[in-house]
Parts: C-alpha cells; structure tokens; sequence
C-alpha cells in the first residue's frame, strides 16, 4: 500500500561539480546527507570541465546513495519516492543522477520527481531551525544567478530583479583569477581580502541607484583587471584589490536586497547559494537588518552550495501538494526559467 | 536464465531480453532521445515478456566505447536498475558487440569516433568463443593497428566514416565489410548471459563506462607549457 503523501524522500543532486545526496522524511525531517564535491579535481583545469564532471557523478552516485541510507538506518524498500535535479545546469552532469533516479524508482515502485536546482537553492533556508516563514525575499547568490525572488508558497516566485550579465559568484572567481587565486576563486579572494585595506581603491558600485533590483557585475572585473596592470602586484596591492572587490559587490547585494524588503514591505530575507557563505556579506546584512527591523535567515553553510538536501527537500515539500511525474522516461532541463515552475 | 541488456552508445536505442537463449529484443532510431524512450522500451520488453526486474539474474550495458553521454545513460539505468532490484551488472564493450552480431568468425570493429579518429578492435572467434586480437582502442582510420591473414570482415560506423582509409589499411586483407552495423542490446545480451552465469556479474557501484577517449581537456598548466596565458 502507497501513502497518499510520500514520507521518506531521497534527494540525488548533480547539476554541476558536486554529487549530492540526501534522505528527507516528512515527520522527522532530514535524516541524513551526504556530499562528493569535484573541486579538487577542476581546481587543475581552472574551471568545471563538464565531461570530467559527468565522469565523476557516475562513480560517486550509488556509494554515496548507500552511504546516505546506512547514515539513518534505512533500507532501499523504506523510501517512498526520489527526487532529483532536473536543471538547469551542465546536461550531460544532470543526465546521470536523472537517469539513475529514474531507474532506481521504476526498480523500486515508487514514484519520482524531477527538481529545479534554483528551487532547491531558494526553500534551502526553511531546512534551518529557526526557519523563516512564508511569505519572504530570497537573495540568490550562486556561481551562475543573482537573483532576489519574493516567495510566497512552494512553486510561488515572483522575480523582482537579476543580474544583466555576470553572476555575483562569477564576479567573485572572475576577479580572484585575475590576482591569480585558484578556483574556485570566492573563498579564496574572500580571504585575502581579510588582509586587505578596502578604502586603498575606491570601485564602482555598478547599478547600486539604478531604481530597479537589477544587477550588473561584469563592469567590476574591467575595473579590477584595470587596477591589476595599474600598480605592481604586491602580497598588500592584492590583498587591497581583493578587499576592494568584495566590498563593491557586497554593497551592491546589500543594497539591493534592501530595496527588495523595502519594495515588497515584507521583513524576513534569505539568503542562498554558495556567495551566500561569505562573511563580510553575513556581517553587512545583519547589521542592516538591525537597523530595519528585518530578520536575515542562511541555510547552514554545507547548504549554501549545491546538496542534496536541498533537492530531497524541495521534493518532499513539492510532493505534499502535487502528483509525481507521470512514469519513469526522463528529460532534463539543462536550461529552465524558475519563473516557469509554478 | 534471465537478463536485460541496454544499449544507448550510438544514434539508436535498443533493449534485448534473454531467457535461456530466447531473445526479444527492440531497436529503435532515436537521435538524441535515449533518456525519453529507454525506460519505456524497457518497461514495454518486460512487460510483453510478462517479466518482472525482480525475476532477472542480471542486468547488461553496452558500456562504449561510443557517445559519452549515450553510454552513460545505460550506465546510470543500469546502476538504477541493479540498485533497486539487487541484481549484478555486466558491461559488454560496444567493439566486440559489433564482432558479435557480424556473423562472421574475423572482425575488425571500428566507431566513429569524431575529431578524426575511430574505435576500433579486431576479434577473432575460435571454438565458439571470442578472442581478442587487437585490443580496443582509439586511433586515426589510416593508422590502424594491422591484423594478420585475409578473410577479415570491418564491421560499425567506422567503415563508413572513413571507407578509403580503412580499405586502403587493409588491402586485400578485408572481404567484406558493413559500415551501418550498429551495437545492439541483442549482442550484447547474448556475450553477457555466459559471462552471469559464470558468476562474473559484478555490483551495481561498479557498472562503468569505457570512454577510451580519456584526454578530454588541458589542465591550466599544460595549457601555459603550450603557451596559452592562463
Ligand atoms: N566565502 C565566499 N565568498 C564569496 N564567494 C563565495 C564564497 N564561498 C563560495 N563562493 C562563491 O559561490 C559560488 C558557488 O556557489 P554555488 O555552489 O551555490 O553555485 P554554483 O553551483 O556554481 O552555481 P549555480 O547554483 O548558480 O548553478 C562560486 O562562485 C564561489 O566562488
């Protein structure tokens, strides 16, 4: 006999560089999770190379679905449905935790359900005790988005603005590679800053007055490639640049999320995606918060980036108020508008 | 004796069912919508079977060479499949499949392998078992490892891709040749069964593919040794 409501969900992540896989039960929440990320491997190549990167999900998929389940005590005939990401992200790397989903549930009788990444990213934070509550703003700061979204329901986003061009998360790997950080280059630039004096180069703070909640990045590594061939790269010029960099692109999410609040009146904001782990931005936006009245809510830090909880998550909130996908052929969505989820 | 073979490393997509020597089997020209149609296919093959996964002994892939994103998608059914069901997995390469399903005893098997180059083996079959005579691997049409003796039958997409180079590599040693041959889940079945029932069937984890192109980008730092700036 099927529940009418699946209960214990496997989440299997794979859109990008990481494997991610997690068990979410509905009543006792996650019980276990389970993470292989890639970086190591493309920090040689300076980037995510796709194909290495379906290579590795291949390997890693069933001992970390085995290991996630001896974590909380659970057998493969215990789960109730699987959920999996469907896009966007690199299509061959989706195909693989897609295809073994797919399979793993025709094999079990259960049904499945594919996720959208940006879904997973943005319910991330209702994962965390204290959670916010519905409605709030969501600050997505990824590798590939910057988006403030307001959320009003699972499957109710509305967009209030995005970046034009480069991604916060591309502007941090983008600029850390120009002073000759590895990848990726966010943590890394994020900490040489520390030793940096942030006022020694003053630069822009690109559509920070635009009127809208819009964003543009890619002027700022123009900016900081200017400044690179400017002066002599000393240990303290880097460290100065790197400050620099992170306190523009900072002040640029702050403020615009800011906005955001103010725009929608709503006071709960949450913040998700991997720039969502950088602690000057942590440390602005609470002191912000502060001053407004608002409360600023982050997943835990090993949600901030691609997980599998996130997408055994969304599954199971997105299972108590929809039927799964009809059957077990696949399709993913390398490239898929969260607008049109609905 | 029951197990399921796949096959999704070329245009095509096939399913086979082997039942004590007994084969169904479907095959299907599907461009790139392997992940739409093979669960289907397969369902429907066990289904008109009246087969159920939990009955199988054993599940097959064509595990390449071929499409890397083709193999893989058997690969991730599989593990899947085997996962669920706790059944042992089996890859068969997609070189001796083409020798397999050839009828003929000296095969020189040979894929398109783009940028130029192809998949290629020879295999010759004695006392009704194959034996490898130039083991798989990647090279350029006209460099083609020799084989020794006429009588040789060129077998896959390769023939057709590069027909001169091949026929000129191999005068008067090829009698015959077949460049629409496709791997077919149906040969790969039939290499898998022996290879169950001796016990050889290995753990869903360990189904994997076999790229043979495995130079797939520069890391950074043979991209500066070629001179590029990082
Ligand atoms: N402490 C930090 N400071 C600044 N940036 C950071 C920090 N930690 C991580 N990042 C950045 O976060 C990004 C990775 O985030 P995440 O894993 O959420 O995104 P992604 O998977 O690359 O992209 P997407 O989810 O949009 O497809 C990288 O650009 C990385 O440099």
């Amino acid at each position: 006999m099927k529940k009418l409501i699946p209960q214990l969900v496997l989440g299997i992540e794979s859109s990008c560089d990481e494997t991610g896989i997690a068990l979410y039960h509905q009543q006792d929440g996650l019980l276990a999770h389970a993470l292989y990320t890639q970086a190591a491997m493309h920090s040689e190549y300076g980037g995510v190379v796709p194909e290495l990167a379906s290579r590795d999900h291949v390997r890693r998929a069933l001992p970390l679905i085995r290991q996630t389940l001896d974590q909380a005590d659970r057998q493969l005939a215990d789960l109730d449905a699987i959920a999996y990401t469907r896009g966007p992200g690199l299509a061959g790397a989706l195909l693989v935790g897609t295809s073994v989903a797919c399979a793993l549930g025709y094999a079990l009788d259960i049904p499945v359900l594919g996720i959208h990444h940006l879904e997973g990213h943005l319910l991330s934070p209702l994962l965390a005790d204290p959670a916010p509550a519905l409605p709030f703003v969501a600050l997505l700061v990824s590798g590939g988005h910057t988006q403030l979204m307001r959320v009003d329901g699972v499957g109710q986003y509305t967009l209030l603005g995005e970046t034009l061009d480069d991604a916060a998360g591309e502007a941090f790997d983008k600029s850390a590679k120009l002073l000759g950080l590895g990848y990726p280059g966010g943590p890394e630039l994020a900490k040489l800053a520390e030793h940096g004096d942030a006022a020694r180069f003053k630069l822009p703070r690109p559509m920070l007055h635009s009127g809208d909640l819009d964003f543009s990045f890619s002027g700022l590594k123009t900016a900081v490639l200017t400044l690179t061939k400017q002066h002599e790269m000393t240990d303290s010029t880097r460290a100065d640049i790197a400050a620099a960099a992170q306190a523009a692109i900072v002040d640029v999410l702050v403020g615009k999320a800011q906005a955001a609040l103010k725009q929608t009146g709503l006071k709960q904001l949450v913040i998700a995606g991997g720039v969502g782990a950088n602690r000057l931005l942590r440390s602005q936006l609470d002191a912000a918060a502060v001053r407004k009245g608002v409360r600023v809510f982050y997943p835990a830090l090993e949600f901030c980036t691609d997980n599998g909880a996130m997408i055994a998550f969304a599954g199971a909130m997105r299972l108590r108020q929809q039927a799964p996908q009809d059957g077990y052929a696949f399709a993913i969505k390398p490239r898929w508008d969260l607008q049109q989820i609905g | 004796m029951r197990l399921l073979a796949l096959e999704t490393s070329t245009e095509y997509c096939s399913v086979a069912l082997w039942q004590d020597g007994a084969l169904t089997s479907r095959c299907e020209l599907v461009g790139q919508k392997h992940s739409e149609l093979l669960m289907p296919m397969l369902d429907s093959v066990l289904r008109e079977a009246g087969v159920k996964l939990g009955e199988l002994d054993g599940i097959a892939f064509g595990s390449g060479p071929g499409s890397f994103t083709g193999v893989r998608i058997a690969c991730g059914v599989t593990q899947g499949l085997a996962l669920g069901a706790g059944l042992p997995v089996v890859g068969i390469c997609t070189l001796l499949a083409l020798a397999e399903a050839a009828g003929q005893d000296k095969v020189i098997a040979a894929l398109d392998a783009r940028m130029g180059e192809i998949y290629h083996a020879a295999y010759a079959k004695r006392d009704d078992a194959w034996l490898t005579v130039v083991e798989p691997n990647l090279c350029k049409a006209e460099d083609a490892p020799m084989v020794t003796g006429e009588g040789w039958h060129g077998s896959g997409s390769g023939f057709a891709a590069h027909e001169n180079a091949l026929a000129v590599r191999y005068a008067g040693q090829l009698a015959s040749s077949d460049g629409t041959a496709i791997p077919q889940a149906a040969a790969i079945a039939r290499l898998a069964a022996p290879l169950l029932v001796a016990g050889a069937g290995m753990d869903a984890a360990l189904a994997a593919p076999f790229y043979l192109r495995d130079k797939v980008a520069l890391t950074t730092a043979e991209r500066l040794a070629r001179g590029a700036t990082a």
